[in-house]
């Protein structure tokens, strides 16, 4: 174990070692963590959260030092930073568009381990810590897009938390509870806040320390789905695993550049993102008395909103609304038990047989649909290929143990292919 | 996989939003010049001076103004700023109060510092040529743009009066006066006519005006674009190149890695 490792060395680091486990730690972690070889494109996405993190922690903290989270001074604290601090503007693009940029390169993290079955045995912790970072991540964005106390923050967080009073019985208090207030008022914004720049991060960052120590445990995945660790050589080192340090830091920094390069291009020339990660009704102060003719969540969240919207129909004597919030924690929950659905023998979809694969380009396809349809004002139309996808949703999970049993899977190989 | 990616390229591309809300009359389109100085120059003279009657620009200062847009301080202080008590260094805000405004006008006119990102910088250019005489309105001028508008035609002076000649399916179809013929270049007959001998400017001298203002004020909504143009330039060149140098770097250390 790491404790009794690297001891009684010379030097300044034998010193910290005799102390601390930090050179053992190095090595578990970086220098001595055998990762497969044969990572592809997909594999860029995990580091990159971590860095979208860092950036979101640091851009937060300088907000933090001239925000001002009041209602009668939450808005034009932002354009204060927008315009009188130092590079406040840079600060706070980096901020918004790290927001959207997170849940991009999350979106993708989690497809890949989808793809390659990452949530198979025995990582079914990893991905359990994963799906409770996305979740922590949700509540994160939502409760920071209430801070600029702009029009669509406004009935956003009004419309998201006004949810909650759909549940029978304890709704309509709950509601109150989580407001702190009648309606979504200054008091709401001061908790939001709280909740935004402390107790989520707090939990995300721990979040992610389990989500990495767990990976590390067991060992990564890889596009093949077969485990390294079954093939050592004589130092029990995996025969397909090369050290992360260097060999995966040098290759995310090259991740990493073209990242930036996308991200910091939408920073500098584009921080609205065409509206979709700056609403124009944003520019406005929050007004409770002017509701805006479209309420549309920020896009990260308009597949689940397409789902709650989807529920049009009332059932067993509870109204559509309910059954919306019961179809849309459903629609997250589900992924939760993902691990115990897939039955396959094999874990990569490139040795699953073509029921799997064109079950998950269907789940992939109605997913992004039902993104676009969340940011549109709903139709008759729109509602019903709303409806057929988040059926097409639910049937890619509900169906997952009867079809990853009955089709015919392909020979793994014994070692990692390229 | 591909289609995949290609899924995913086409959500992020944005879609028009707000394109449902009904039937809205076409806008005109503004290309925006931000580096054009006699023209922000311009602009800000007008809104000064015909604008900051009853609207701020509450989040810009005078003097950050007056440093972008090359004007020299002691002539916007002697020819800016109305107030004598004011110093170049505060926000363009204006001494009307908001519970007077609410009174006067019904609704306190909005501060304009961001308006050209709320509404788009469009709208406001089509918006400040659309309005026509309305004698049932209060300030006997209405909006094709911004209909039962509270707010009077207060360039009127430079525009002169205008009268509407279509029916309400006409404005939707033909839009304002200003439309330009896409094969000729000229100008067109829309729905809008100015009467003529009314104004001080021409149509297309007036037009020129509520360019600048409209670039102006466009300049007042992010005043830090340039900057942010600027930096970003250097930026994407630095990471063009730094490219290659972490690209030959993994090559490098992956050499032996079959």
């Amino acid at each position: 174990m790491a404790g009794h490792r690297n001891k009684g060395n010379p030097g300044f680091m034998g010193w910290i070692d005799d102390r601390f486990p930090a050179t053992a730690m190095w090595e578990d972690h970086l220098s001595k963590y055998y990762a497969p070889k044969n990572f592809n494109f997909w594999y860029f996405f995990g580091s990159l959260a971590l860095l979208v993190l860092v950036n979101q922690i640091i851009t937060g903290i300088w907000l933090t030092m001239s925000y001002n989270p009041t209602s009668e001074g939450a808005f034009a604290s932002i354009e204060y930073i927008m315009r009188d601090v130092d590079y406040g503007w840079l600060l706070r693009y980096l901020h918004s568009t790290g927001a959207s940029a997170f849940f991009v390169v999350v979106y993708l993290h989690m497809f890949r381990g989808m793809m390659y079955g990452s949530y198979r045995k025995p990582r079914e912790l990893v991905w359990l810590f994963g799906m409770t970072i996305y979740l922590a991540l949700m509540a994160e964005a939502f409760m920071g897009y209430l801070l600029p106390w702009g029009q669509m923050s406004y009935w956003g967080a009004q419309v998201i938390v006004s949810l909650f009073g759909a549940i029978p019985v304890i709704g309509p208090d709950l509601q109150q509870w989580i407001r702190g207030d009648f309606l979504i008022s200054g008091i709401t914004l001061n908790r939001f806040f709280a909740l935004h720049v402390i107790a989520l991060p707090i939990v995300l960052l721990a979040l992610v320390v389990l989500h990495i120590i767990a990976l590390h445990e067991v060992g990564s995945n890889n596009p093949d789905g077969i485990e390294i660790k079954e093939k050592k050589d004589e130092n029990g080192i995996p025969l397909d695993g090369i050290p992360f340090h260097p060999y995966y830091t040098v290759k995310d920094i090259v991740g990493v550049v073209v990242f930036f390069f996308v991200f910091l291009t939408i920073v500098f020339f584009f921080p609205e993102g065409g509206g979709y990660f700056l609403e124009a009704p944003n520019f406005e102060p929050a007004n409770q008395l002017k509701t805006p003719p479209h309420i549309a969540p920020v896009w990260y969240f308009t597949p689940f909103y397409a789902i709650l919207r989807a529920i049009t129909f009332p059932l067993f004597g509870l109204d559509a609304k309910f059954w919306g919030v019961v179809a849309m924690g459903a629609a997250i929950a589900i992924l939760f038990v993902l691990p115990w659905l897939d039955r396959s023998p094999v874990k990569s979809i490139r040795y699953k047989g073509w029921l799997s694969k064109i079950a998950l380009l269907i789940f992939a396809i109605s997913f992004v649909i039902l993104g676009v349809l969340g940011a549109l004002p709903a139709t008759d139309g729109r509602t019903t290929v709303a409806q057929i996808c988040t059926l097409l949703y639910f049937l890619y999970f509900l169906l997952m143990p009867f079809y990853t049993r009955m089709e015919s899977t392909k020979p793994v190989p014994e070692r990692v292919t390229g | 996989m591909k289609k995949f990616l290609i899924a995913i390229v086409m959500a992020l591309v944005p879609l028009t939003a707000g394109a449902s809300s009904g039937a809205t009359m076409p806008l005109d389109n503004i290309e925006l010049d931000v580096t054009n100085k006699g023209s922000l120059q311009r602009g800000m003279t007008t809104f000064v001076n015909r604008c900051m009657g009853c609207h701020a620009a509450g989040y810009q200062r005078f003097e950050r103004a007056a440093t972008d847009l090359g004007l020299p301080p002691k002539l916007v202080e002697q020819y800016m700023i109305f107030d004598q008590q004011k110093k170049i260094g505060e926000q363009m805000t204006i001494a009307m109060q908001p519970v007077d405004a609410k009174t006067w006008f019904g609704n306190p006119p909005p501060d304009l510092s961001l308006e050209t990102r709320l509404r788009g910088p469009d709208w406001v250019y089509t918006y400040l040529r659309s309005f026509y005489k309305d004698e049932a309105r209060p300030w006997g001028v209405n909006n094709l743009v911004f209909p039962d508008v509270g707010m009077p035609n207060i360039l009127e002076s430079l525009q002169g009066t205008v009268t509407l000649r279509c029916t309400h399916e006409e404005v939707l179809h033909k839009g304002t006066a200003s439309d330009i013929d896409p094969l000729t270049g000229k100008r067109i007959g829309g729905c809008l006519s100015v009467d003529a001998g009314t104004g001080s400017q021409t149509t297309e001298e007036f037009d020129k005006t509520v360019y600048d203002l409209v670039n102006f004020l466009a300049y007042v909504a992010e005043p830090y674009k340039a900057d942010s143009h600027r930096i970003g330039t250097y930026v994407l060149i630095f990471l063009f190149f730094f490219f290659f140098v972490a690209y030959a770097l993994k090559k490098e250390f992956w050499k032996d890695i079959h």
